[in-house]
Parts: C-alpha cells; structure tokens; sequence
C-alpha cells in the first residue's frame, strides 16, 4: 500500500537563531528532505542606492561603510577606486599601502566571524565564535588607533585615507603579526579533525566548477569549487601586484573546503600584511583633491576581492557633485544564486549548515 | 590583468554573423538592440576565443527618455571582458528579453532591476519583487519617483 | 511519493506575498505618530507616594539582575552586542548571558539595526509574544530616529518608537560595547524603582 504524502512548506523566518540576519528561506519539504528552496529578502531594505544619489561623492563613503557591516574597510576602498578611475585622480604610495594593510586586516577580522558563526552553525555553540573574538577585538585595537571606530570606520577617501597612522600603530602591529598565526594553528588543531565537523560539513552542499561559474558566485565559494581567480592576481588593483602570496583552491566544493578555504586565506592575508608593513614607504596620505569632487561625464566600475566575493561600484557622473548612478555590485546577493542547487537533497539541518557556509551579510544583499 | 575589450572588434565580429544587431559601439561598450540581445549574447558565451562565460553584474540606469540596461561579461580562461548594454525607450511597461538561461547569475539581479526600476524581463521563471513588498506603487529608482 | 511540479499547498507563492504585503501597508498607514514612552516613574506626584516594600525590593532586584534578551538584530549594532557579549566586555556578569531565540522567555528586547517597512509587523509580532514585564532599549541611531538612513523613507521606519514603546535610547553608530552596557544600567535603574504590589489595595480590600 502506497503512502499519500504531500510535499510542506517550512517557512524558516526572518527572525532566527541562525540565519545571519533578518533574512527569510521558504523551503519545500518532501518529510525531512529539502525538494526546493526559495529565499526572501527585502528586510533590511534601506534605499542605499537611491541615498546615493543625493549626497556628495565624499559623503557616500560612511554609507558604503554600513553595506558590509563587518567589512567595511573593504567597502571603503571598493568606492573609493571607483571614484579615482572616474575621475583620474592619483594616490600617492604611502595611501596606497596603508589601504592594502587596512584591506588585509579587515579580511582577517571577516574571516574570523565567517569561521566562527559557521562553526556555530555546526553545533559548536558559541565556543569558537568567541575565540574568535577575542582575535577580532585585537584587530578592532588596531583599527581604532587609526580612525577612531569600532565598527564603521569611514576610513579612505577620495584620493587617500583621511589620516596617517599614529606612532604607536606599526608596533602594536608587529606584535600581532606575531601572535596571529599561533591562533589559527590553535583552531586547526581543535577543529580539523574534528569527527562531528567533518560528519556534518564533508560531502555537504556539493557546488561544482561549472555551476559556480554559471551562478556568479566569486570570492571563497568560487575558489573553494576549484576555480582559481582571485582579483587581487587576475585583475591587481591598488598594488597588489607588488606583493608574494598564493591562491589556495579546493577540490570538491562543500562546505568543508569552503571552511578550510577562509582558513587558507587568512594565513595569505598575514603574509601580505608583513610584505606590506616592510615596503611601507614615507609621504603624503591623500592627494589634494577637494571633498567636493567633480568627476568629469563618464561611467567606470572598480572590483575588489572583498571577504564575501567580488565587490565592485558601477558610478555614472553627470559633473556634478553628486552621481548620477550608483549601482553596487553585492557578493552576498548573487552567491546566494547557487543556494538552490546546493541545497537540492539535503535535510532541514543541513540547509543550515550550507546556507552558513556562503556566509552573506544581509545589510549586502538589500543594500 | 583583465584586458576589457574594444567595442569596435567585437562589434565587428558580431555584425558578421548577426547583421543588424549593433546599435553604435564605443571603446570600451556596445550597444545592443533590445530584440537581438539573446542572440548577440549566445554568439558572445559559446565562440570558441570569446567565451564570455561569468556574467559580473546586470544593472539599470534611467535617463529621463530611456532605460539603459548594462551587462558586464568575464571570461575566466583568456582573462578579458566586455560591457554590453542595450536600451529600452518605453517608459510605461518596459520589457526586455531574459539572459536567466545564458547566466543563471542574472536570477536575483533582474529581479532587483524589476523591483526598483519597473523593467520587466521576458523568459524570468520568478518575475515578482524582491525587495520591497507586494502592494507597493511605484518604482524608487526611477528618476520621478520623489 | 509523487511531487510533479513544485507545487505549494494550501496558499500558494502569491497569495502569501499579497497577504504580507497588506499587513504592512495596514502597518505604515498606522503608525506615523511616536508611541509615547512609557515613563510614568519620572512623574512629579507619583515619585512622593512610591514606598517599596522589601517584597518590590527583592521583585525588582531579581527582575533587574537576570534579564533575557530576545533576539531582534536587523544590522550592524547586532556586532557591536554580540561583542559587549563576547570575552572582553562581559554582559553574563550582569546576568544576561541568555540569548534565546524564543521571545516567549524573554524580557528584554535590545533593538540593534535599522527597522523597515517590510520587516515591522515582525517586530510588533516579537514584541506581543512577549510576556509582561518587559522593557525595550533602543540601540544605536537607526532605532532612535531612522540613523543615518532617514531620508530614504520609502523604505525605513523613521525610529523603533512608531511601532513599539521604548524605554532606554542609547545613542551611537553604533555604540561601543561600554556605552549599551551604560544603557542597560539605567535600565536597571528604573526597573529598580518599579511599584509591583500595591499595598494600598490590599489593605482595602
């Protein structure tokens, strides 16, 4: 005898433990097994790109600091490129290497929070997520030696970065460079072998090279399906070129390499961070370039290699003081295109789990 | 480095094959009629050479007569890339055709352009909003929204 | 078991959305005026005739050191709270460490992030699910006043304060960690000083 089932719809809400955010997945059950998923999205919703277009170019930088909320550095200099190629304008060096020091700690500081949260997800409640922020709180020292915030650092400009470090910056760098790669061997040792990490994360979510490709994805879950491009190599901007670091990929695109594949890159981003700090050279922080800067007719779009993916700013300028478009190209948004074949198959707790290991940002996605 | 290819020789190309599909094309883009795009944009993914096979992003622009929609294209294996755009001059129920099943990227991004711009796509298995809520009048990006 | 076409029960995709969609429109059409907060403790006459028996004393010293949070954490403040939760700014010292998902068991709501339309009526939701007494601590400037994000108001609610009331504003983009911990003492405070029995009704009665 034949059992009638019907397929049900879970509705897995915007508030929740563990969804990142307000963010909301309608997911068909067949009994316990995910048949298709459908995300909402919309709850933090806040009209970035139309406040964009009527506040001055300089006047953008402390919103693009609130799209990424644990990245913002990165947001930073993603717009701040964009406004130089628009406008020609040129960096002096020493700008240009403290952006690329400032770029790579906030990576770390992302990555941190990305490991830990998806080893929340993955049962380890709460434990490693505060380790890791202990080691985000020595970065948050660093970052408010130099601008004076906690979270939002509003940082670069227009030609530089606001100001020049303080005396007591390179030290207390040094010192956590030292420091830094014994706690990511610590948490390997911990949580590689980890039998209960490996039973729920190997195997899971498989994404491969041709779907990723065809999805968009980028950043780590493009790199961790086995694709090697890294906008740092392909496409260099500020002067990553200068600089001696590798590309770690994965093999099989689950979640597990996606995990192994930010711890890789953390250990990458120390080693920019030390050829950068050696290289450093002496001069002025930021071109003279007036706040209000009047980009000539044009369009250009910049991308970085952001924590989450490629980010990137499409500005259109019509010479005013204001642009006339500007469009943010969001990682966490079009990496959540492959979730639905991800997650194809797969149980409720493993949907999870995947979802986890995209790691989004929602103040991204709805900008 | 990623080495953005001229308008022009692309252009060239393309008008071989598919004539009439060029509306003008400039150093760094080319513009598309809006009937011939799922066919420049095949001929651009599958030519062995071109091989644009990473979509980076879709957006919309309003220019108070016309809507301009803008694709950038990637090829990951020969490292260059192209902006496509096209344009779209009715300002009531704009339409265009949908790259969905070139670049399954294009999903949520021709979603957004729906929600905020008013442009729908033909061929989008899910045209509804994405960011805002059903019931909303307008359209905020538009340039007459406020 | 046969699926066929993805097909959802009972409502379908549509009708769902057109249903939120008209609870949020019923929503911002009903809430463009400020809830007035909820401060009657500061009231001139009252404050003379409070007497706090031992029994209030210990209510409210109960009350004030072991307060659960339920979880609403739209944005970028939610970090700046997860890091007072964190090692170096300890909240569990002053009794909060639980941060359960269930609104059912909580009393405090810390409202970290910016609030929109879209996502309003789910707040008013957490918000009724509560259980009496419960406070709420406006954290950062999205939720005093629509932050930095005001002028763009098709979308974001001008301050948590239209939709549900407010008792402690803790100003900052975000607040450091020491500064919502300031909050939460004020809370305290005027938890403190909250009149929970009576005693004039029960002596006449």
């Amino acid at each position: 005898m034949a059992l009638k089932t019907e397929p049900f719809v879970l509705n897995m809400g915007p508030v929740h433990p563990s969804t990142h955010g307000v963010f909301r997945m309608r997911a068909t059950l067949d009994g316990e097994v995910v048949v298709d998923i459908e995300p909402v999205f919309g709850y933090l919703h806040r009209g970035v790109e139309k406040l964009a277009e009527q506040r001055t170019y300089t006047g953008i930088i402390p919103l693009t600091d609130r799209l990424d909320y644990i990245s913002s550095m990165n947001n930073n200099h993603a717009y701040v490129l964009a406004v130089e190629k628009l406008a020609g304008i040129k960096v002096p060096e020493r700008a240009e290497y403290l952006r690329v020091i400032m770029a790579e700690l906030q990576r770390i500081a992302a990555f941190l929070i990305a490991v830990g949260s998806f080893l929340n997800d993955c049962g380890a409640f709460f434990t490693p997520f505060l380790y890791m922020f202990r080691e985000r709180e020595r970065i948050i020292d660093l970052f408010e030696m130099v601008s004076g915030q906690r979270l939002t650092y509003n940082y670069m400009r227009v030609g530089g970065v606001s100001q020049d470090i303080p005396r007591e910056f390179l030290p207390a760098l040094r010192k956590f460079l030292a420091q830094m790669p014994r706690f990511i061997d610590e948490y390997d040792r911990l949580l590689m072998q980890n039998e209960i990490l490996l039973a729920r994360a190997k195997g899971v979510g498989i994404l491969t090279k041709e779907q990723a490709i065809n999805c968009s994805a980028s950043g780590p879950v493009l790199r961790a399906s086995g694709v090697k491009w890294d906008i740092r190599q392909a496409d260099p901007y500020s002067v990553y070129d200068r600089f001696d670091f590798d590309i770690p990929t994965g093999t099989v695109g689950d979640c597990y390499d996606r995990y192994r594949q930010r711890v890789e890159e953390m250990r990458q981003s120390l080693r920019i961070i030390k050829q950068a700090m050696e290289q450093l050279p002496q001069g002025p922080v930021k071109s003279d370039v007036s706040h209000l800067v009047r980009p000539p007719i044009g369009e250009a779009y910049a991308r970085i290699e952001a924590p989450k993916g490629e980010l990137g700013f499409y500005l259109v300028s019509d010479n005013s003081i204001a642009p006339y478009r500007c469009h943010i190209r969001p990682p966490s948004l079009i990496n959540l295109t492959a979730l639905r074949d991800m997650v194809r198959g797969w149980k409720v707790a493993d949907v999870i789990i995947i979802f986890g290991s995209i790691d989004i940002t929602v103040g991204e996605i709805d900008r | 480095m990623t080495v953005a290819l001229s308008g022009k020789e692309i252009a060239g190309q393309i008008e071989e094959k598919l004539p009439e599909s060029i509306t003008e094309s400039g150093q760094d883009y080319l513009v598309v009629k809006p009937d011939s795009l799922l066919a420049v944009a095949t001929f651009l993914k599958d030519t062995p050479g071109l091989d644009f096979n990473y979509l980076n992003f879709v957006t919309a622009i309003d220019y108070y007569d016309h809507f301009e929609v803008v694709y950038q294209l990637t090829s990951l294996e020969h490292n260059h890339s192209l902006v496509v755009k096209t344009r779209c001059y009715d300002r009531e129920n704009p339409a265009l055709p949908s790259v969905v099943s070139l670049w399954q990227g294009a999903d949520f991004q021709e979603r957004e352009i729906y929600d905020l711009m008013g442009i729908r796509f033909e061929g989008h298995p899910n045209m509804k909003r994405i960011f805002l809520w059903e019931g909303f009048q307008g359209h905020p990006l538009r340039k007459d929204y406020w | 078991m046969e699926v066929g076409g993805i097909r959802k029960y009972i409502y379908s995709d549509t009708e769902l959305d057109q249903e939120e969609g008209q609870i949020i429109e019923e929503l911002k059409a009903n809430s463009q005026q400020i809830i007035p907060d909820p401060d009657e403790w500061l009231d001139e006459e009252l404050e003379q005739n409070i007497f706090l028996t031992t029994v209030d004393a210990v209510i409210n010293w109960g009350r004030r050191s072991s307060l659960w949070t339920a979880i609403c954490f739209p944005a970028c403040c939610a970090f700046e709270f997860i890091a007072a939760n964190g090692p170096r700014f300890d909240l569990a010292r002053f009794g909060m460490e639980i941060l359960r998902a269930s609104p059912r068991q909580a009393d405090l709501m810390i409202t970290a992030g910016t609030l929109t339309w879209k996502m309003a009526p789910n707040v008013s939701r957490i918000y009724n699910q509560m259980a009496e007494p419960k406070w709420v601590i406006a954290m950062g400037a999205c939720a005093i006043s629509g932050g930095i994000f005001a002028s763009a108001s098709y979308a974001v609610v001008p301050g948590y304060n239209h939709i549900i009331p407010v008792d402690v504003y803790v100003p900052g983009c975000p607040p450091r960690p020491e500064a919502l911990i300031y909050g939460i003492q004020m809370l305290q405070k005027k938890i403190a000083k909250r009149r929970n029995i009576d005693i004039g009704k029960l002596i006449r009665k």
